[in-house]
């Protein structure tokens, strides 16, 4: 029981350790520099872990990347400036939300055109459906009228 | 005849998807074009590896080669540098950029298994790595000798790599130095 316990609380211990060496820290000399440099970490992807922000990510070069992005923040770079400083060495890629233009242009624009294709298609069936405004074919003949009202009385009857 | 080819439509669909998405199970998601394409090397200024001199992208252009980002950390180095040997000795001009590395290590290593490049670059904070837009060893970059970038292999460079990508583009680039 007694070794049960003491392993209980190195595992707590080490796990506490490996939670703390995750993600180093950086200080900032002004935290409006924090909160964007927060901002581009996440909206930075990370090129060697792909579907991970390199806030996210552990891999050695989204620790250089976020190194990088502190000390241009420091330096007193601008969002555009260090985004384009990225795009540069890593390509159109290195951004969860690229630019508009160019080779992502079929990107940005696929949804509107898939809605525009929905509501033409949406727009075709509805047109070619029968049309059922004749009010001669809606209206009951006097036999499904005297019908109705039997079906009528005969639930109030029943309630 | 129309509405016997909108029975069609559905069909057709699952075709034009099928083929979208088959085209799809052979890409690589994680091979990426190099932003540095057809653009020339950024400058730097970096000791040359194991003396004081320091080098320069001068000392690089002059003619095509291969610029090849390794470090003795990086495992796939080790599986790449007989290659390397390989091709060093069929006179191919090899440069080597140390990334990441110590020094001392990079020297022991090179001592042990044998020197294919030219010279080595200590990029000992990975700057260079950076500017290149390095993400992992290795990667290699062919060069023209105007120190533009024509292709970026990432990862192991062997045969089948050089005989289907590399030499085809390397030969034609010196083929290109020679005619004028």
């Amino acid at each position: 029981m007694k070794i049960l316990r003491v392993l209980l609380v190195t595992l707590c211990v080490v796990a506490a350790a490996q939670a703390v060496a995750l993600i180093e820290t950086y200080e900032f000399s002004n935290p409006e520099l924090e909160v964007r440099y927060q901002q581009l970490s996440e909206e930075l992807r990370c090129p060697k872990c792909q579907n991970q922000n390199i806030a996210d990510s552990n891999a050695p070069i989204a620790q250089d990347l976020r190194g990088l992005l502190h000390e241009q923040l420091e330096q007193g770079a601008s969002d555009d400036e260090i985004l384009e400083y990225m795009v540069d060495r890593y390509g159109e890629f290195v951004r969860y939300r690229p630019r508009f233009g160019g080779t992502t242009l079929v990107l940005w624009m696929a949804p509107v055109l898939l809605l525009l294709a929905g509501g033409v298609v949406l727009l075709l069936t509805l047109r070619s459906r029968p049309q059922r405004t004749d009010p001669a074919s809606s209206a009951l003949s006097s036999e499904e009228q005297a019908r109705v009202q039997a079906l009528l009385d005969k639930s109030e009857q029943d309630s | 005849m129309a509405s016997r080819l909108k029975l069609f439509l559905p069909l057709i669909l699952f075709t034009l998807l099928a083929l979208f998405l088959f085209r799809g199970l052979s890409l690589d998601p994680t091979e990426m074009p190099s932003a540095l394409i057809d653009r020339p090397l950024p400058a730097f200024s970096l000791p040359k590896l194991g003396t004081a001199e320091t080098v320069s992208l001068a000392d690089i252009k002059g003619r095509a080669g291969l610029l090849n980002v390794w470090a003795t950390w990086c495992v796939s180095c080790r599986v790449e540098h007989p290659y390397l040997m390989q091709l060093a000795a069929a006179g191919v001009p090899i440069f080597g950029i140390n990334y990441k590395d110590r020094d001392v290590d990079a020297q022991a290593w090179l001592e042990q298994l044998g020197n294919p490049y030219e010279f080595n670059i200590a990029d000992r904070d990975g700057t260079l790595g950076l500017d290149l837009g390095v993400y992992g060893a290795p990667e290699t970059y062919l060069i023209d000798a105007q120190g533009v970038v024509r292709y970026r292999h990432v990862g192991v460079v062997d045969e089948q790599v050089w005989l289907t990508i590399l030499e085809p583009l390397y030969t034609e680039l010196n083929a290109g130095v020679a005619a004028p």
